[in-house]
């Protein structure tokens, strides 16, 4: 059976962090907002207290709060000459399946991008005049700056009541806090969490080397705190069941803690719970969407008509809405034509794993950002002229693993990985293991892209998005660049033994052990409609009535986690929307 | 479309909603939820705690095997019990009757191909069906290159066949001997260090282990005895079994 919904003026595909800004902005401004969601609501209470959320069975291994690759996955291939096939297993495309989407059990690395990395096309001509960049590397401008975005940057911190330690404040350098960071208007909303031992150790040795370690901002809240929306946020316990795992406290910044609790209240918010987005209707004149049409939870199809449709889903299926949509052309990397899947990039990755002895480590004593990290090798926080690439990485040692199946393999390189040996290198490993990330830049190619795949379908018969990527030269050198940076560290550490390792040295794997799940672009934001899905607005070049907002939006990846930086896209959006569009509707860079 | 219209329009919208919902399908319906309303999620339930008398899955045959393969991956000794006296055995014999062994939660689409390395496991393989098949496929190679079963040979001789499998060297019928020994490498693990409400890490054997404190869940407490030996004592889900 098909049915219509009556009209809504705004319809929001996905109510992860995107989503649930969104439309707390949209309703706040007046606006009747319906949001389509594929998971059920949960609530914590309910779904994730203390007595089912410390559970590494069913939420670290079998990934009970993730979306199962039987439900939906992509199809994979490491270039265009190959034949991509599906991802079958859980792998690094870690996606929300519930009210909340990956908001919910995100690690909670709350970051700000640097204002060079919104700017690295006009950056490197002022910079770097003479610098050779690989054939085919995409480095472009987003349109929007960095101190258009502080705001909301701002509110964001303040809607999640992030933990932290200013750097820069009103253009002044603050101690204790990263001195490469962009100017902020306003303190973090609560104080940094205690450091683990790792990560005083970690501090200790790169302060000696003459760096500057700082404690990262994170989703995990410092202290009791109500956020500006009314809502009661109380302290992270360091638990240790983070990433991957739904909050049992209230204590981890999420859709669900510090946003969805005001929408529940206002009348013009509706939410339709499992109903899958299928695509955005295109209007006659092919100029405008007229609203979303959606699988339910009966199986029957609904039309949920509004002026203005967002899509707010995961990455990936932003992507896959616009492709199944068609809104906008392809991208066809034979011509190098078309915006819709062009500029998908990544984050590059490299690692220092290091072994101490006779050491506590207390790993269990963690949360999933409990890291301190040196910004010294981030971004363009350092000459490149003569390095021959572009970017870095945030060099930091992560506190994030706690929970003991997850760290089986955690034993020297060379140890047995069974029996008495591996048992009694395990049991040692668990309290003197520790780990550097290399969180790095990536700059998109035009051989790496997304697309449509023509041979395998999802549960409801509709193409999986089929990625086509591999590393580049850019991404190889930097992070070559980055493990020696590491491997520096772990030098110095005092660790026994230590492998420093830059992950583009091997294929791109999505199924590879400790790489990211930070998946980006595909819908590029930008200045120029030949090289971009969306304008500075995030708004969609070809239907000025479709905005997309998420991660698909950055033409390339900082060397940090996303979810800061598109929270305060969508918020900037959104007041696009609010202050602009409902006045005249149309392309907002008219 | 000017704010005041807007406005307008989502008055209008609240006042039609109820009959609206009277054209919707009575099951998606109850999972539409408007704002100003009571919300109740469907609750999340805690596990079932496992009768470790109940045989779920395994033969007898293969319990016995299974005993015996995770009794060399996890073997007694000095620093703990053998993953059987954990209880791992049960646990994976429980397990083997979920949707995951089932294989509910992989992407079984399309046919089987081989792939590149960087594209993952291929197979349409079920956990259920690589116990099933690979541990009698395993049975059959031992009787025929080693003359007995696996769980009869000498804790040497059992040793060294699943060096082999860990490599891939061994033969079977059609499971790839790396295949059945990454599962059953990885279950017996899990068991190992599983909450006990699911069979394994018995007494929280697993956890005592490596000093790991279980679902305790708030460290405030603790968080300035940095490097210190702690022992904290572990807690499960469901305390003691």
């Amino acid at each position: 059976m098909n049915y219509t919904r009556p009209k809504a003026d705004a319809v929001i595909v996905g109510l992860g962090w995107a989503g649930a800004l969104m439309a707390e902005e949209l309703t706040r401004a007046g606006l009747n907002v319906v949001v389509i969601e594929r998971g059920p609501w949960e609530q914590t209470h309910r779904n994730m207290p203390p007595s089912i959320a410390a559970d590494e069975l069913r939420y670290g291994a079998r990934r009970e709060a993730l979306r199962p690759p039987s439900v939906e996955t992509l199809t994979f291939r490491n270039n265009r000459h190959e034949k991509a096939l599906p991802g079958r297993d859980m792998n690094n495309w870690v996606v929300g399946y519930s009210v909340g989407g990956a908001g919910k059990h995100w690690s909670a690395n709350a970051w700000r991008f640097t204002p060079a990395d919104f700017t690295m096309a006009t950056r490197v001509k002022e910079r770097y005049p003479h610098m050779k960049l690989p054939e085919g590397l995409i480095v472009q401008d987003w349109g929007v700056t960095y101190e258009e975005l502080e705001p909301h940057y701002d509110r964001w911190e303040k809607i999640s009541g992030i933990s932290g330690k200013a750097g820069v404040l009103n253009g002044q350098v603050q101690p204790g806090g990263n001195p490469f960071e962009g100017s902020r208007s306003s303190q973090y909303p609560t104080p940094p969490l205690v450091r683990s031992r790792w990560n005083d150790i970690f501090h200790q040795t790169t302060e000696k080397m003459g760096l500057h370690p700082f404690p990262i901002p994170a989703g995990t809240i410092g202290a009791a705190y109500t956020n500006p929306l009314g809502i009661n946020l109380a302290p992270c316990t360091y638990c240790g069941f983070c990433g991957f795992y739904g909050c049992g406290n209230w204590s981890k910044s999420s859709p669900n803690a510090c946003v969805i609790p005001a929408l529940m209240t206002r009348p013009n918010f509706t939410l339709l719970t499992e109903c899958t987005a299928l695509k955005a209707e295109k209007a006659a004149d092919g100029k405008t969407v007229t609203g979303v049409t959606f699988l339910d939870s009966d199986k029957n199809i609904g039309f949920q008509p509004a002026d203005i449709v967002v899509f707010a889903a995961f990455q990936f299926d932003n992507v896959r809405l616009m492709l199944l949509s068609d809104v906008g052309t392809p991208y066809d990397p034979q011509t190098r034509k078309g915006t819709i899947g062009r500029a998908y990039n990544f984050q590059t990755m490299s690692y220092g794993f290091l072994y101490f002895e006779n050491e506590y480590m207390n790993p269990f004593i963690s949360t999933g950002a409990l890291s301190t990290q040196i910004d010294d090798y981030n971004g363009d926080n350092f000459d490149h002229t003569n390095l021959g690439f572009l970017g870095g990485a945030g060099i930091q040692a992560l506190s994030d693993q706690a929970t003991p199946m997850g760290m089986t393999d955690r034993v020297p390189a060379g140890t047995k990985m069974w029996g008495s040996q591996w048992k009694k290198a395990f049991q040692h490993s668990y309290q003197n293991y520790a780990k550097i990330q290399g969180q790095g830049t990536s700059y998109a190619h035009v051989e790496s892209y997304l697309s449509l795949d023509p041979n395998y379908s999802d549960a409801n018969g509709q193409p999986l998005l089929r990625m086509t990527f591999e590393y580049n030269e850019n991404d190889r050198k930097m992070a070559r660049f980055v493990r020696d940076r590491i491997a520096d560290i772990c030098r110095v550490s005092g660790a026994k033994t230590w492998d420093a390792q830059a992950f583009p040295d091997q294929p791109f794997s999505p199924s590879r052990a400790y790489d990211s799940g930070h998946t980006i672009g595909g819908a590029a934001m930008g200045l120029d409609p030949a090289t971009s899905a969306l304008n500075r607005y995030q708004q969609s070049w070809d239907a000025h009535n479709l905005f997309v907002i998420g991660a698909s939006s950055f033409p390339n990846n900082a060397g940090y986690n996303p979810t800061g930086t598109l929270s305060a896209l969508t918020l900037w959006t959104a007041q696009a929307i609010i202050n602009d569009y409902l006045r005249q509707p149309g392309l907002l860079t008219r | 479309m000017d704010r005041r219209s807007v406005l307008k329009a989502g008055m209008v919208l609240i006042s039609t909603s109820v009959a609206a919902s009277i054209f919707r399908p009575a099951g998606a319906a109850l999972r539409v939820l408007n704002g100003g309303t009571k919300w109740l999620a469907k609750e999340t339930l805690p596990p079932s705690p496992v009768d470790p008398t109940k045989r779920m899955f395994l033969t007898y045959k293969e319990f016995a095997q299974v005993t015996a393969i995770f009794d060399r991956l996890i073997p007694a000794d000095d620093i703990s019990v053998s993953a059987s006296q954990a209880g791992c055995v049960v646990f994976i014999d429980h397990q083997l009757v979920t949707p995951w062994a089932a294989g509910a939660l992989r992407y079984l689409g399309g046919s089987e191909e081989k792939g590149s390395d960087t594209q993952g496991n291929q197979s349409l393989r079920t956990p259920a069906y690589v116990y099933r098949k690979g541990l009698a496929e395993l049975d059959a190679y031992c009787h025929e290159h080693l003359g007995n079963s696996f769980e009869a040979l000498s804790a040497e001789q059992q040793d060294e066949l699943l060096e082999h499998m860990e490599s891939g060297d061994v033969q079977l019928a059609s499971i790839p001997s790396n295949a059945l020994f990454t599962q059953l490498l990885s279950n017996v693990q899990e068991g190992f260090f599983a909450d006990p409400i699911y069979g394994g890490n018995k007494d929280m054997a697993g956890w005592k282990m490596v000093g790991f404190p279980g679902a305790r869940y708030d460290y405030r407490d603790y968080v300035n005895l940095k490097g210190q030996k702690l022992d904290i004592i572990p807690v499960s889900l469901i305390g003691r079994i």
